[in-house]
């Protein structure tokens, strides 16, 4: 029977669901014209759910309902910052859903819904729950990126996803019953014990390959990124940020509870697997990204890129390495809402700035703009002093770490290469002349301008000043 | 005493650079007076280095250490020793002199412009202080960014293939030393320049760093054959861009050399030492014949900046092979020295060689030495300048030019006759390519009318001109304040280059 104390430790989705569920009848009877309150309620409602994840916030590890749900370091920081991206989400996008007729209440529960599946999932003690709440957040992603149903890209985005993200779910779902088969357990904990004790056989294995898929998928690493471009691009903006912040969070969450908290014994079956795929990731990313015109499908292909990063610091399997790569996620995300963010602001009812060459001669119609956009762009090509550095440098020392030297070499030379692409962007912004008759200036919601301005800066900030964030990353998988 | 002079130094062009971006489009007046203001308060706090700093002891002073990256250990650590605090005073100088030079030349968004320009400054100065691996890469990093800009908004035709080149290049360079810092870091647990010194490395270790850095620097010096991003970088950027380029930012190569190679990888910078001597002869004497046929005056003198710094590198490896091979601690000192003040020469040469060469484009609009002749006839004062700069550039004895080269000429002697009569070459090639510049271009009849319509300089550059002017003859004259101020950290580092590591 759940006791109180489960209820307690589950509190914020628990308050995050009823809060989805009272938006949900506060939007069906509320007049079109009012629907800038359930736009503030929303944003309240994560600010709040910030809130409980810290006030609350155990010393140990703990579990609730029978070891499926469990809260530690590692799930609160994912958690406060997948709560903020989707905040910041909301603020970003609030004129550009209205400019764009979509301005919906279930633009709202979708997002906080999803957020709560992502909050589960970096939660999961039970591969149960990983499948739960990885169907939650798929679910609902799948009907954000369908959202504006009028437009036929936005309609062959979601088929796509939904259909690769059916079959990478069957895939993950039938890795664990695979290892199920072979250790008789559900249980993360356990499975962790059966492996070490147990040793591994040729079934477990299997199992874990067919789970590295699902992670590969989630994540958008190489070669099972063929969504990522599309989604990308056909989603609403608004959504494609979601897809490249909270999400690639919650991906990360989902690849530590299995490969760390599930299968840690098997570490050196799957460091060469994660290595394979990260060069996989690191080629195809930034080499496809230079021929892009479209800016959102070039950031698609920088984040598969990215995210061949992020492995860099899984392969080393050490609680260094994943708080070097829990650094990358949360870094990543940063940067992805700010660049994100930057186009949410510049499109217009009709245009929607995601062509570079719409970004051309942004300093000269708003120095402040191509302003934050620089700062995302030199943070998302590594460029110290921007925290992106940062972030590749804990990477790269996490390979290193490990003994791939030569990863390490091919992550630095495909920074080489990615650097073009990040560069071009701010050549159009800076070096290009306008194009005449082309309106290009932010919407003036003076809070949208705000908070980028704060989230562009923070990238700056945070390179001069990482330390905190990486001593906590640390702590959290130190104990 | 107060102790945050390093970091002020650092900080203030940097922070100081955000009212210049706040003055705005609308006040550019406002926006350059307080770019004046920023970089001249900038200038005397660097003269304050001078009283503090205890000429005496060759070891870092002024530390300043703060803990920066508790989990990582990494500190912000920051210090000088005399040639840091020659470095720093040449680029505040220089600092100063590209604000006053750009003040009505650039119209175009000035006061990003002078922005730009502040900041670089402030992570130039930031390279020459940092004593902590990991903050020098940041800084030495940092600079691409406000140099990208600088060059692409304000550069010429082909800007943007030149900056792109420029960014990429160097990066290149760089990110392979980051790893070979990272792998330092694993070893030793620190990033700290000191402690990393006295870290003990195989041989195959320092190989492998020393090529890493040797990668990174090499490129930023530029050496042969990776000098071929510095042509069209000089080119195409706007005249401060080419003077802060060459005056300061060609110097943090050569710095690296000799915080890095020096002390980390003593060993495998003997055993290579050749290689970098080679280079640097290739630079002096095949650099200089391709400096000869170029057209484009702009050009001419990057060529002549790749063959001038092949000087710098020449000193700073022959050294090795004076201390390790003849054990000759007087010669080597003297080769060492010779870099240094052939750095700081360099600085006020290249960069009064570009501040010449862009009054001239400011008026015609073209650096094609063809398009001009006879300039003598309209702008006086303006050849007076020109011909100094032009004899200090071929290094004649009582300029700046001179003091540096020959005493890095008399080193290799020391070391291999052959090498001096390769390096003394530059007396000759250096001569024919700067005077024939200056015949063709100053000297003969106008043929073209536009000549005719040239004003002289007026007084903002009269007033540059005279500063350079005066630090090269000062330096060509009485060399010793610099030298006495570098001697006692030059001797140290050639007793450092005698210790093993192995």
């Amino acid at each position: 029977m759940p006791t109180f104390n489960d209820i307690l430790i589950m509190l914020p989705e628990f308050y995050l669901v009823a809060a989805a569920c009272l938006l949900l009848l506060l939007d069906a009877w509320m007049k079109p014209a009012q629907r800038n309150i359930l736009h503030w309620v929303s944003v309240l409602v994560l600010l709040v759910g910030i809130y409980l994840v810290v006030a609350g916030q155990p010393d140990a590890p703990v579990s609730a309902f029978g070891g499926m749900f469990v809260r530690d370091a590692t799930a609160e920081i994912l958690k406060v910052f997948m709560l903020l991206c989707t905040a910041l989400i909301f603020i970003f996008s609030r004129p550009y859903m209205v400019d764009r007729k979509l301005f919906q209440g279930e633009f709202y529960t979708l997002m906080i819904f999803a957020t709560i599946g992502a909050m589960l999932l970096v939660s999961a003690g039970n591969l149960v729950m990983v499948y739960l709440g990885l169907e939650l957040l798929t679910l609902c992603s799948y009907g954000l990126v369908a959202l504006n149903r009028d437009s036929p890209l936005s309609s062959e985005a979601a088929i796509k996803y939904f259909v690769l993200g059916a079959l990478s779910s069957g895939m993950l779902l039938y890795g664990m019953s695979m290892v199920y088969g072979a250790t008789g357990t559900l249980a993360l904990a356990e499975l962790h014990g059966a492996v070490v004790h147990a040793g591994m056989s040729n079934l477990m294995v299997f199992g874990l390959i067919f789970m590295i898929v699902g992670i590969s998928f989630k994540l958008g690493v190489a070669p099972f990124h063929m969504w990522i471009p599309d989604v990308y691009q056909g989603a609403p903006t608004s959504v494609t940020i979601f897809v490249g912040s909270t999400s690639k969070l919650a991906a990360f969450g989902m690849a530590y509870r299995l490969l760390e908290s599930g299968m840690g014994g098997m570490a050196g079956q799957w460091q060469m697997m994660l290595a394979v795929l990260a060069v996989a990731s690191l080629a195809i990313g930034n080499l496809v990204a230079i021929v892009q015109t479209n800016l959102k499908r070039l950031l698609a292909y920088s984040t598969i890129s990215h995210m061949g990063y992020l492995l860099l610091g899984l392969v080393n399997a050490t609680p260094e390495g994943y708080a070097a790569a829990m650094f990358y996620a949360i870094c990543y995300a940063l940067m992805s809402t700010a660049a994100f963010g930057v186009i949410l602001a510049l499109a217009r009812a009709g245009f929607e700035c995601e062509e570079i060459d719409d970004f051309k001669g942004l300093n000269q119609r708003s120095p402040w703009m191509a302003f934050l956009m620089m700062l995302a762009m030199f943070s998302l090509a590594g460029v110290p002093p921007m925290f992106g550095f940062f972030a590749k440098l804990l990477v790269l020392q996490s390979a290193i770490h490990a003994g791939m030297m030569w990863l390490a070499l091919v992550g630095v030379v495909f920074a080489i290469i990615g650097l073009y692409y990040y560069l071009r962007v701010v050549k159009v912004m800076y070096f290009d002349k306008p194009v005449e008759g082309q309106e290009l200036r932010p919407q003036a919601d003076g809070l949208l301008r705000a908070t980028l301005s704060v989230n562009a800066l923070v990238l700056l900030a945070l390179g001069l000043y990482w330390g905190p964030l990486l001593g906590w990353c640390r702590a959290a998988f130190a104990g | 005493m107060f102790n945050h002079l390093l970091s002020l130094l650092i900080w203030l062009p940097i922070v100081g650079a955000i009212p210049v971006l706040l003055a705005g489009s609308g006040r550019p007046g406002l926006a350059r007076w307080l770019a004046l203001l920023v970089a001249v308060l900038t200038f005397v706090a660097s003269l304050c280095l001078l009283p503090a700093h205890d000429a005496a002891n060759g070891a870092m002073q002024l530390a300043e250490s703060h803990v920066w990256i508790a989990s990582l250990g990494v500190n912000y650590g920051l210090a000088v020793d005399g040639i840091s605090i020659a470095l720093i005073l040449l680029t505040t100088f220089v600092g100063i002199l590209v604000i006053v030079g750009a003040w009505e030349v650039i119209q175009d968004k000035p006061h990003q412009y002078m922005a730009a320009m502040l900041v670089l400054e402030g992570l130039m100065i930031g390279v020459f202080c940092a004593t902590d691996a990991l903050l020098f890469y940041v800084f030495f990093e940092a600079m691409l960014i406000p140099m990208f800009i600088l060059i692409g908004v304000w550069g010429g035709p082909r800007r943007v293939y030149a900056t792109l080149k420029f960014f990429i290049y160097t990066f290149l360079g760089s990110i392979f030393m980051l790893i070979g810092l990272i792998y330092l870091y694993l070893k030793a647990g620190t990033f700290d320049l000191h402690t990393l010194a006295a870290l003990p490395l195989t041989m195959k270790e320092q190989t492998w760093l020393f090529f890493a850095f040797l990668l990174a620097f090499a490129i930023k010096v530029p050496m042969v054959p990776v000098h071929t991003w510095l042509p069209d970088a000089h080119v195409e950027a706007p005249t401060g861009g080419s003077v802060v380029l060459a005056a300061v930012m060609l110097k943090v190569g050569t710095y690296g050399f000799l915080r890095f190679i020096l002390p980390i990888t003593p060993d495998a910078g003997d055993h290579f030492a050749w290689i970098v001597i080679v280079l640097s002869l290739i630079a002096i004497v095949y650099i200089g014949y391709v400096a000869l046929v170029q057209e484009d005056m702009k050009k001419l003198v990057a060529y002549s900046s790749v063959a001038h710094m092949g000087f710098v590198t020449l000193g700073i490896f022959i050294a090795f092979m004076l201390v390790r091979d003849a054990n000759d601690l007087d010669a080597a000192n003297l080769g060492m020295q010779g870099a240094m003040v052939q750095m700081i020469s360099h600085g006020f040469v290249s960069g009064a060689m570009f501040t010449c060469i862009g009054v001239m484009y400011d008026r015609l609009h073209t650096r094609q030495i063809k398009d001009y002749g006879g300039l003598i006839n309209v702008m006086p004062w303006f050849g007076f300048f020109y011909v100094l700069f032009a004899m200090a550039n071929s290094g004649l004895p009582g300029t700046s030019g001179f003091v540096g080269e020959f005493m890095v000429v008399l080193a290799s002697f020391a070391a291999n006759p052959w090498i001096a009569l390769f390096a003394a070459f530059t007396l000759i090639i250096g001569a024919a390519y700067t005077l024939w510049m200056v015949k063709r271009v100053l000297w003969g009849e106008i043929t073209n009318p536009h000549v005719a319509q040239m004003k002289d300089i007026n007084g903002r550059e009269a007033f540059v001109l005279i500063a350079f002017a005066a630090a090269v003859m000062a330096l060509g004259i009485w060399p010793q304040p610099l030298i006495h101020l570098m001697d006692a950290s030059v001797s140290q580092m050639v007793q450092q280059l005698a210790v093993h590591k192995i």
